[in-house]
């Protein structure tokens, strides 16, 4: 039978250390509702979400009070819109309108964020995906909980350099479109390679089109209990350590489980995957930055950040995959800048720069991300930064993304706050020199030799 | 049988249990394990309780004990079993 220790360790990593399921994201497929009328597509979208995901919001608070575990957010995650709307819109405002609807859902059943608003061009871009990626600044101008996201390269296809180049002038379009609010459309639009199906997390989650028709996926947190765990075993070696960091990541990984698993059985949706993630928000203590430091670094960013981070990273899915029935989505560290206090000191002290962040995406699960960077940045430059991202996780094989935010109006040495979980974020400098004739050369790079399997 | 945990932490004082127990009782609850232990000065109690009988549902239950809890000055948790069995069991 379970005694008062386990039960007070369980409380005290809830209620000290920030121990939550981040996000209950329920994954719906629009396949059904694609029709050539407009109207009639965006009727059946509407109705379609609105039925679907009429209990999750209770469900998930319910289940929170049930077993005493914070559920921070309840989302939603459809089909790329580029293949839902391919048939409907003939013009990129008839895009929008379809973000619209997805936002009126958003509003209509209490979610704070709806992923989707998306297109898979790795390899090649249809007249709709085009269109599309072209009406991304005015969706996320015009629509509050709308997220984005458009996967540009993959291991198997090699990156299309075409579609890399237009997205660095779109999230420079974006941050335009947004200007008032510090850009912050760009915090909702994210550019990967390899973008999994499953993702929980925002702003890149959709459903993609391997999925069923309605799945729950779950994310968890908890960087303080890793933490704070590690406390334990200050100046021990590396196996010592690495043994706490994944009984710990156990631990946390089997709430995510039973959450997911109550979810899904109460909305009568079957279970997906549950995303082993490290995410940490702006809170102290909450910190995967926090995590770094006390694995031995001064600061995130000093000699040895990306070899700590590989073992952390490493060690959390070692921990998390037995802990739940199926993983999946990005599950790994995430290193936002923003949105992670100890990040955003590193940034400010001057320990962490672009070019580090750029070396730890390629052993962690994620990419460049939430990063401020001055509004006068050129596009080319933007699709540089994106094209460089996008290589790393093609010859790695694994998921890269950027969500970098040119802040108009603003340079090096200022803030830009977004509020929230998005948090705030210094603005950091970007290498000066061009890449324009590179980006300008338009077509695909091809896949590398080790993606050549069959 | 419906297994459920509540823990109830904060300054000693007369009657903790008593109250606890009486609201327990008025509501169907059936205890099955009482442990109890001092830790940093603290007041520390854990029940292993049986809800099967009690017609309120886990949600209300935990915010009818904690708001006990705020009346009495401790803090009171309700929580099912199976978050603990999940994370300190394999």
């Amino acid at each position: 039978m379970i005694n008062i220790f386990e039960v007070n360790e369980t409380n005290k990593m809830i209620e000290q250390e920030n121990l939550d399921v981040r996000t209950i994201t329920m994954g719906i497929s629009l396949l059904d509702c694609i029709d050539p009328d407009l109207d009639a597509l965006n009727q059946k979208i509407y109705e379609k979400i609105t039925t679907k995901a009429r209990n999750l919001v209770a469900t998930g608070d319910e289940i929170a009070k049930e077993y005493g575990i914070p559920v921070v957010n309840k989302r939603i995650s459809v089909t790329p819109i580029a293949l839902v709307g391919g048939a409907a819109c003939k013009k990129t405002e008839d895009f929008v309108t379809i973000a619209k609807t997805l936002d009126k859902c958003a509003k209509e059943v209490g979610v704070n964020f709806i992923g989707g608003y998306s297109a898979l061009v790795s390899k090649g871009m249809t007249p709709a995906e085009e269109l599309l990626i072209r009406s991304i600044p005015q969706a996320m101008a015009e629509t509050e909980r709308v997220c984005s996201s458009v996967n540009v390269g993959s291991t198997k296809t090699g990156i299309n350099m075409d579609a890399v180049k237009l997205m660095g002038e779109i999230v420079l379009a974006t941050a335009e479109a947004t200007r008032e609010q510090d850009s912050l459309g760009c915090a909702k639009l994210v550019v990967f390679c390899n973008a999994p199906d499953d993702n929980p997390f925002m702003a890149g989650a959709f459903h993609g089109v391997t999925e069923a028709d309605c799945i729950i996926n779950v994310g968890v947190s908890g960087p303080g209990v890793v933490k704070k765990a590690l406390e334990q075993v200050r100046g021990e070696d590396f196996g010592t350590l690495c043994e706490m960091i994944k009984r710990t990541a156990f631990k946390v990984t089997r709430v995510g489980q039973l959450v997911a698993r109550e979810a899904s059985r109460r909305l009568d949706v079957p279970f997906g995957i549950v995303d082993l993630s490290l995410a940490p928000t702006p809170a102290i203590g909450d910190s995967v930055a926090e995590i770094l430091e006390e694995i031995g670094l001064e600061r995130a960013g000093a000699p040895g950040t990306t070899a700590a981070l590989a073992l952390l990273n490493d060690q959390v899915k070692k921990g998390g995959v037995m802990a739940a029935a199926a993983v999946g989505g990005l599950s790994g560290a995430f290193i936002p800048v923003s949105e992670d206090q100890g990040m955003i000191d590193a940034v400010n002290e001057g320990a962490l720069t672009l070019e580090k962040l750029e070396a730890m995406t390629c052993v962690c699960s994620v990419g460049l991300d939430m990063i401020a960077v001055p509004g006068d940045t050129k596009a080319t430059t933007l699709a540089g930064i994106i094209a460089d991202e996008s290589a790393i996780g093609m010859v790695n094989q694994k998921t890269t993304a950027v969500r970098l935010i040119p802040v108009i109006g603003k340079g090096v040495g200022e803030t830009v706050e977004f509020g929230g979980l998005l948090g705030y974020a210094p603005i950091m400098p970007v290498n000066s020199f061009s890449c324009d004739a590179f980006v300008q050369r338009g077509g695909r790079i091809p896949a590398p030799i080790h993606s050549f399997k069959n | 049988m419906k297994k459920t945990i509540i823990t109830v932490v904060g300054n000693d004082t007369v009657g903790i249990i008593a109250k606890v127990c009486t609201y327990l009782a008025e509501n169907q609850v059936n205890i099955l394990d009482i442990s109890q232990t001092i830790v940093q000065g603290y007041f520390n109690m854990m029940m292993i309780a049986d809800t099967a009988k009690c017609e309120k549902d886990g949600g209300t239950l935990a915010g009818e004990l904690e708001n006990l809890g705020k009346e009495i000055g401790v803090v009171i948790h309700c929580q099912h079993e199976d978050i603990f069995n999940m994370m300190h069991r394999v």
